[in-house]
């Protein structure tokens, strides 16, 4: 069975969709998320959320004429769909976001109490 | 460079393909079909082709037509994490691609657009007239 196939079935719960690719890169005062989501017009994105859940959704528009007969076709679901779980110390109500182009940038600062700090040694 | 026929003439080449992958000795460059993913349809009037490469600009593609080929290629930049950053997911394809696609004896290469939205390339290539079937009326 292909990789796509799998990854078809494990997303079946819902309708089918496909996983974005990520890149996850933290630094220290929070995590960046970078996401592929080519096709999804900024209207059709959504991100929320829920509890520990931060949800990526997206839904392709791609706008062919309508007599087209697919002959080859590689990114064969409308929709995008993944879930990543924010550890506590990432302040969820905090998320800034910027889309271009089909990518999503995701910004998550760690929550005021949780950015490192220097602790000064005193000499007495 | 990836290679694969899409169209009937090429039935035997994907055939063969299908075969050496069955046979445990895929392509050096991979069995992945390749960055970007591709979508091709055709209507009666031209080849349309969807190449999905998000985060580009229009003037970081290539896009070429020549014998019967269309070429699209292009370098998608690594994003440069700041100093002392830790990457703990790393799945966006970076570096050059290119990806070509054989069209049908009918295209009209002259006549070939292309246009860059919400990071999907299309491009358009049309077909000859004489080509596009014409309902004849009977008199």
């Amino acid at each position: 069975m292909s990789e796509k196939a799998i990854k078809r079935e494990n997303a079946s719960e819902e309708s089918a969709a496909m996983r974005p690719a990520v890149n996850v890169v933290e630094d220290a005062t929070g995590i960046t998320l970078y996401a592929d989501l080519p096709g999804v017009p900024k209207e059709k994105l959504s991100i929320h959320v829920e509890g520990d859940n931060l949800i990526l959704e997206g839904e392709l528009e791609i706008n062919s004429p309508p007599n087209t007969e697919a002959i080859h076709a590689e990114v064969d679901l409308s929709r995008y769909r993944r879930v990543f779980t924010l550890s506590r110390e990432l302040d969820g109500d905090k998320v800034s976001a910027e889309f271009r182009h089909g990518m999503l940038k995701l910004r998550i600062p760690k929550a005021e109490h949780a950015k490192p700090r220097r602790i000064v040694v005193q000499t007495t | 460079m990836h290679y694969r026929g899409i169209f009937p003439r090429d039935l035997f080449s994907e055939l063969e393909r299908l075969q050496r992958e069955f046979d445990g000795s895929p392509s050096i460059r991979g069995a992945a079909p390749g960055y970007p993913a591709m979508n091709v349809g055709t209507t009666p009037k031209s080849v349309e082709v969807y190449a999905f490469a998000p985060g580009m600009t229009p003037e970081e593609f290539d896009v070429q037509v020549e014998n019967g080929v269309l070429t699209i290629s292009g370098e998608r930049k690594n994003i440069v994490p700041p100093e002392g950053a830790t990457i703990h997911i790393g799945e966006h394809f970076s570096g050059r691609f290119r990806r070509v696609v054989s069209l049908p004896d009918d295209i009209e290469p002259n006549s070939t657009t292309a246009s860059y939205r919400d990071g999907v390339l299309h491009v358009c290539v049309a077909r000859r007239e004489a080509a596009q079937s014409r309902r004849i009326s009977v008199q």
